[in-house]
């Protein structure tokens, strides 16, 4: 069995436990939800129509976009909450993936109750109603059982539905089996992906089957059928959930490293987890986590320190565009988030992890390019960028100093930029300085004159809550400086290459030991 | 005794009068069969009785009482009646099915196991073999025998009966008709049938009372009805099945 296998097998028991919790809870809440509202819905029309036409409308709106609107939605409810009962909720992880899978849940139920209660025979409740039944006696002794068929095969949509979006609360923070897909893809890791995809379709396969049998249970009055389902699917929850219940992890009083959601990242978090713990912190780690995200997650409390890059900073939450000087720039973020936001910068790591532009070398020898100055001779050629790039001030910078605006422009998946550019798919791609691929790749990296590209020192940077725990800094200062350009090319090679590839674990245990203590 | 007294009742949007100024008094033990073609009313006046439509006007006495003064809940609950196509629950079966409405009484299960095999036997289906169907399990004859015996399960004092062979082919037909006449006798229930079929009106009704468009035209036995016919209706009413057998049996003879 090889490493990646051996890994993905032993972070299956909280994987899986975490995805069975969210899938089963959302699912629960969902029917909750779902059956009264869709007998009120069935009775009336003016509840009815809109309830569906809004519960369809939220159908459409793509998985992932779902669980992040939820993000800032819970934000400021938690700043309300603060406000006016003086605790806040967490806005990141578990509550807002629930909210949203129980949207998820809602439409296949509630559509199939109300198309159930509305297409009973007429004649069957007259006869209800005439052997003088309440209409409460009505609905729970005829209408809902003669349903039932038809609800329950709701319920199996929503929990396949459920099942397979719950990947999708990775990156607002929610452990799931989505974490193997997530990082695999980040990673390049295919035996990751692969784990995760089987992973959560076999979960929906057996809950799907469970529900199946008790859909024949309850079909064929067969009491043995259904008391079957019914201890198949505790024996499905409670194996998810008996590891996270034979060893309660520490209650959340621990340490939360943030990671955003590519490589160099985890390796990182890694890193000041393993400084912390021996330290004697309790530590977790949540990763892939939107840029963004990762900054209010920071800010609201939900992690407690993670590395950005001081470019990024700049341009997204200070929103400034002028170009100060590298240093200026780190002293003024520092400044600004620490009054702002109570956050601590304890400093640049030493190392950069800049947007760069990078053509392969025979191509930009053929085309006689060595800066990005020399992209506008030639309009024809194409683009390639990660997902945010293009809607960044730093793209905006770079065309209107080059006259680069009218390039045609192709997104992609960060790692897949690298295959693009070989393939000959994009001509001129964005990468990040430290990505040890570019020398791994033999890349041209574009020469930038104007100097329109601003520096990304990768920043340390520690929430509110531990801004003035000295044990806390202490554990993590000496890494500040101390990570070379090379040294993080060298280790995000061993993550992102094909051969001989490490875990982000391996790789943070392999720099922890050349860095000083 | 069922008195009803200028019983009116006009269904919204449509602005027609289902039912206008209907007085008839149903002594105990009757069985009087409510009769005219589609749209007369019928069914609507039958449905007031137990409240299953309720009326704009008049009074529907029941042993002295007053319908509308009453739940109508437990006012169905002590009404028997049996729907056009059975009606009955479809994820019950026959034992369930007649145990309904002795169940919403709260009776104990000895008692309700005691009544409904008592009321297999009364419409002449074999428990060990019925008892367990489902309704689907049933052909068309059973099904309303399986009704009849549920409409009877409580013992209420009045039966009423909507069309209840319209579903079935005329052998059938005749089989349970003969069953319901000879329970009628039995149990003495005061009992109300809407039918729109002469000849069953003739053969099995004490007395027949005829309506059309939303009145009662006449009320009275099946040889007072062909004796002194109210109008022309009626006199067409009578004559048609009288035609038609005897059609039948010069064809036959011939």
């Amino acid at each position: 069995m090889n490493d990646s296998v051996r890994e993905a097998w032993g972070l299956l028991p909280d994987y899986l436990g975490q995805h069975v919790i969210l899938s089963v809870s959302a699912l629960l809440l969902g029917v909750a939800v779902s059956l009264p509202l869709g007998i009120a819905a069935s009775r009336s029309r003016r509840f009815g129509t809109p309830l569906l036409a809004a519960v369809s409308v939220v159908q459409t709106i793509p998985g992932l976009a779902l669980l992040a609107l939820f993000y800032p939605l819970l934000l400021a409810l938690s700043v309300l909450t603060q406000d006016l009962f003086g605790f806040s909720i967490r806005a990141l992880g578990f509550l807002p993936a629930l909210l949203a899978l129980t949207l998820y849940a809602m439409l296949p139920i509630l559509r199939n109750v109300v198309t159930a209660l509305a297409g009973l025979d007429p004649a069957i409740l007259m006869a209800a109603k005439g052997v003088g039944m309440t209409p409460r006696q009505s609905l729970f002794k005829v209408e809902l059982p003669l349903a039932a068929p038809l609800v329950l095969a709701g319920i199996r949509t929503a929990t396949v539905w459920v099942v397979g979006i719950t990947t999708l609360s990775t990156p607002i923070g929610q452990t799931s089996l989505g974490n193997y897909i997530f990082t695999g893809l980040q990673i390049e890791n295919w035996v990751f992906v692969l784990f995760g995809c089987v992973a959560a379709a076999a979960l929906a396969l057996v809950l799907d089957l469970l529900l199946a049998v008790a859909g024949s249970g309850l079909a064929m009055r067969s009491r043995g059928r259904l008391i079957a389902a019914g201890l198949g699917l505790v024996a499905v929850i409670a194996a998810a959930l008996a590891p996270e219940l034979a060893h309660p992890r520490p209650a959340h009083q621990g340490i939360v490293i943030g990671a955003k959601n590519f490589g160099e990242q985890y390796i990182l978090s890694q890193l000041m987890a393993s400084r912390l713990r021996q330290a004697g912190f309790s530590v977790s780690e949540k990763s892939d986590l939107g840029s963004t995200i990762a900054f209010r997650a920071l800010t609201a409390g939900d992690i407690d320190a993670y590395v950005d890059y001081s470019g990024t900073l700049w341009g997204n939450i200070l929103h400034r565009t002028d170009m100060p000087g590298r240093q200026a720039m780190l002293d003024q973020l520092a400044a600004a988030l620490k009054k702002d936001h109570g956050i601590v910068s304890l400093g640049s790591l030493g190392f950069e992890n800049a947007y760069i532009f990078a053509m392969r070398r025979d191509r930009a020898e053929a085309l006689h390019i060595k800066s990005l100055a020399d992209l506008a001779a030639h309009p024809d050629l194409r683009i390639g960028g990660d997902f945010e790039i293009f809607s960044r001030p730093e793209w905006r910078a770079v065309a209107a100093a080059y006259g680069l605006g009218a390039m045609k422009r192709r997104q992609y998946q960060p790692d897949f930029l690298y295959r693009a550019v070989m393939s000959g798919d994009a001509d001129v791609v964005s990468a990040f300085s430290s990505d040890g691929r570019i020398a791994r790749y033999g890349l041209v990296i574009l020469e930038d004159p104007k100097a329109a590209l601003p520096p990304y020192d990768a920043m340390l940077l520690v929430g509110p809550a531990h801004a003035q725990d000295a044990k806390f800094i202490a554990a993590l200062k000496p890494l500040i400086g101390s990570i070379s350009l090379t040294l993080m090319q060298q280790a995000n090679l061993r993550v992102d290459r094909d051969q001989d590839k490490q875990t982000p674990a391996a790789t943070a245990a392999w720099m922890d030991q050349r860095l000083p203590h | 005794m069922i008195e009803i007294l200028q019983l009116s009742k006009a269904y919204a949007g449509s602005g027609t009068q289902a039912v206008s100024d209907f007085n008839l008094s149903v002594p105990e033990g009757e069985f009087l069969v409510l009769i005219g073609p589609s749209g007369s009313g019928k069914t609507t006046t039958l449905n007031m009785v137990n409240r299953l439509v309720e009326p704009d006007g008049g009074e529907i006495r029941i042993q002295g009482r007053n319908v509308l003064d009453s739940d109508p809940v437990m006012l169905r609950r002590n009404i028997g009646y049996v729907f056009q196509e059975a009606g009955l629950f479809p994820h019950m079966t026959v034992a369930e099915n007649i145990a309904v409405t002795p169940n919403l009484l709260g009776w104990d299960q000895a008692r309700i196991r005691t009544r409904v095999h008592q009321l297999l036997d009364m419409v002449q289906l074999e428990e060990a073999a019925f008892a367990n169907r489902l309704p689907v399990e049933l052909s068309g004859g059973q099904r309303q025998r399986v009704a009849l015996a549920r409409a009877l399960a409580a013992r209420p004092p009045v039966l009423l009966l909507d069309e209840p062979f319209g579903a079935l082919d005329p052998v059938t037909r005749e089989a349970v008709a003969a069953d319901v006449r000879r329970i009628h006798q039995r149990l003495g229930l005061t009992t109300l049938m809407v039918t729109h079929d002469m000849t069953e009106a003739l053969l099995m009704a004490d007395r027949i009372a005829v309506m059309r468009d939303g009145r009662l035209i006449q009320v009275g036995t099946p040889h007072e009805l062909a004796a002194s016919p109210a109008d022309d209706f009626v006199t067409q009413l009578i004559e048609n099945p009288r035609r038609r057998a005897h059609a039948l049996a010069e064809m036959l003879n011939a």
